[in-house]
């Protein structure tokens, strides 16, 4: 065994790497989502993740996505020798365990699962939906400090880095935004605008109402998700006790799909 | 009957419910445990505290459940029962036209039983329509596009075999196709919750009703413009509905877009029982207005009393050919009865 502080310390690393891997549905952190169960690392440094979803039935590409997700960044980790990933309780698990370890690339193993079509169409548009809820937080955060369409529409990448918020999901958006503005190439000098649409149009003063409207309604399918997710997530295998001050619930586990069990029958 | 406190008395038609059977015993695979577990989860994850049920009710609940669930206790007047089978998953299928006309006929006047078939299966799903039609005289089916049937892990309405069932729902008079989008698992490469197949049928198809469950939440912005192409396009609120406890100004986003975008014609209540009781949803509904801010930003539409009435009775009702009027008169002969148990 690694000496046990190192080994926490490690894992830490590895936990922190993966607040980088985002639900493409809903465009948070796996970490923050509660759906990494289980990190180790051993003595030869090759490192294990587990996780899970909050259903048997959610969507297998995004399950293959967050998959490689997370093998990209803990290979990114200049200390580690090997990674394995794996999904517990999917309708899809062994499918996506084996393709996300075969070491292949994922347009490969996608491309088994779909005639040969690539995903870069679904990625694509996930990206675009996980923008528009970034740039509706922040926009509505600038609004809300008093700024009218024209100051709005006109204000650039270096101005909005000056703008400071007091809301939580405003700072927490913020340097969430501008990471894909720069990432994407729609804003990297501090006079380009700091609210491109994603085609990297620009908005007329007189349609950000319309702007914004169709940026409420894309919140508006993630937050379904969103909260579907985190609650789901949160109750799975979790049941109700009628006790005497009625009903709660409880923790259940006897009837939950033994998880190190089922893994290790299966190695 | 739900009634209100002033006294005034409202028509419920609850359009989306489910007499199943998803306990171990009937269980056929892992996926079939899997399937209620989901469902239980839902239940747990959105119902307010008192209403929980404990697993075992919740995974095979009685005929006599369903009746005092819906219409003694709880205030539906009609409820439409969906079928949805899942013979991969499950010994008797899961929630089954048979078991389920056996429950109904006890109270043919309260029940509404649609059926379902699965494209896939070529001829014989036309045999099945057929069947159902003259044993069943159905009026209305559930498709649920997720279903696994062998290797294939989902469907598209727009499918060249859909299509054929969907020419002889029409010339059957069928007219009532409730669209359940679930996760489609292959190919990979698709969205897995899109609704975009709803706008090729609905266009096909002018002579039936599509009713979307869930109003294609997760992807409501394009449901929206579809149903607002499509005249003969509905939202049913199943799962939507529960939102009103747990997240109600969120359910009053959703309302407004819906509103504001589809109009208050087109909106159907549906409890999803028993994932979710009708009581407390009515109840909750009734009581409901949709935030100013929110309202204000889709041109003040709000949840008046006429519109709630739409939607918790009289839309389904015009679709389902189903004279208000006369049906009260004679639930009015015919009150609930609480079984002996």
């Amino acid at each position: 065994m690694l000496v046990a502080n190192l080994s926490a310390e490690l894992e830490l690393e590895v936990r922190e790497r993966l607040d980088a891997v985002t639900d493409p549905e809903l465009d948070e952190p796996i970490t923050d989502l509660g759906f990494v169960e289980r990190v180790e690392v051993t003595d030869a440094r090759k490192v294990r993740v587990e996780f899970r979803l909050p259903t048997y039935w959610c969507s297998p590409n995004f399950a293959f996505l967050m998959g490689f997700g997370i093998r990209k960044e803990v290979t990114a980790l200049p200390w580690v020798v090997e990674v394995e990933v794996l999904l517990h309780d999917h309708c899809f698990g062994d499918e996506v365990n084996e393709g996300i370890n075969s070491g292949r690339d994922y347009h490969e193993v996608f491309a088994k699962y779909c005639d040969g079509a690539r995903l870069d169409e679904v990625v694509e548009t996930f990206q675009a939906k996980a923008y528009d809820r970034r740039q509706e937080t922040v926009l509505l955060g600038v609004q809300a400090l008093g700024h009218g369409p024209a100051d709005i529409v006109s204000m650039t990448l270096g101005q909005l880095r000056d703008v400071t918020f007091q809301g939580e999901e405003e700072l927490r958006q913020k340097p969430r935004y501008l990471h894909l503005l720069e990432a994407r190439g729609l804003a990297c000098d501090p006079e380009d605008l700091a609210f491109p649409t994603w085609a990297g149009d620009e908005i007329e003063p007189g349609a950000l109402s319309d702007h914004l409207a169709r940026l409420r309604s894309t919140r508006i399918n993630m937050e379904f998700n969103g909260a579907l997710c985190r609650g789901l997530a949160k109750t799975r295998y979790k049941e109700v006790e009628i006790g005497p001050d009625g009903p709660t619930l409880i923790d259940f586990i006897s009837g939950r799909v033994p998880l190190r069990e089922q893994a290790a029958l299966r190695g | 009957m739900y009634t209100t406190k002033d006294g005034k008395e409202i028509f419920v038609l609850d359009g989306h419910t489910h007499f199943w059977d998803g306990s171990p015993e009937n269980q056929a695979n892992v996926h079939g445990k899997q399937f209620i577990d989901c469902f239980y989860a839902y239940h747990t994850n959105l119902s307010p505290p008192e209403e929980l049920w404990e697993k075992s009710r919740f995974e095979k609940y009685s005929e006599d459940d369903i009746y005092r669930d819906l219409f003694v206790d709880g205030p539906d007047d009609m409820a439409i029962i969906q079928t949805t089978v899942l013979s991969d998953f499950y010994k008797n299928g899961f929630g089954c036209i048979e078991r389920t006309h056996e429950m109904a006929k006890r109270h043919p006047e309260r029940f509404i039983v649609n059926g379902a078939f699965d494209p896939r299966d070529g001829e014989k799903a036309l045999e099945y329509i057929h069947y159902m039609k003259e044993t069943f005289d159905i009026t209305g089916v559930k498709m649920y596009t997720a279903e696994w049937n062998g290797d294939s892990k989902g469907w598209a309405l727009n499918d060249p075999a859909a299509y054929k069932c969907f020419e002889l729902c029409d010339k059957l008079g069928i007219k009532n196709i409730h669209v359940h989008k679930g996760p489609t698992i292959i190919p990979l490469s698709k969205d897995a919750f899109s609704v975009d197949d709803v706008d090729y049928a609905a266009t096909d198809f002018q002579n039936l009703n599509w009713i979307v469950e869930h109003c294609g939440l997760p992807r409501l912005d394009d449901f929206c413009w579809i149903a607002t192409q499509e005249t003969n396009v509905y939202a049913g609120l199943a799962v939507a509905m529960p939102f009103i406890h747990s997240r109600p100004r969120y359910f009053g986003e959703v309302m407004a877009e819906l509103l504001w975008w589809i109009g208050e014609d087109k909106i159907l209540f549906g409890s999803d029982y028993a994932i979710w009781t009708p009581k407390w949803l009515v109840e909750k509904f009734w009581d409901y207005q949709i935030p100013e801010d929110i309202s204000a930003e889709r041109g003040g539409v709000q949840l008046t009393d006429e519109i709630k009435e739409k939607i918790l009775g009289l839309n389904a009702a015009r679709l389902y050919n189903v004279d208000v009027a006369q049906k009260k008169a004679q639930l009015a002969g015919a009150p609930v009865q609480i079984a002996a148990e």
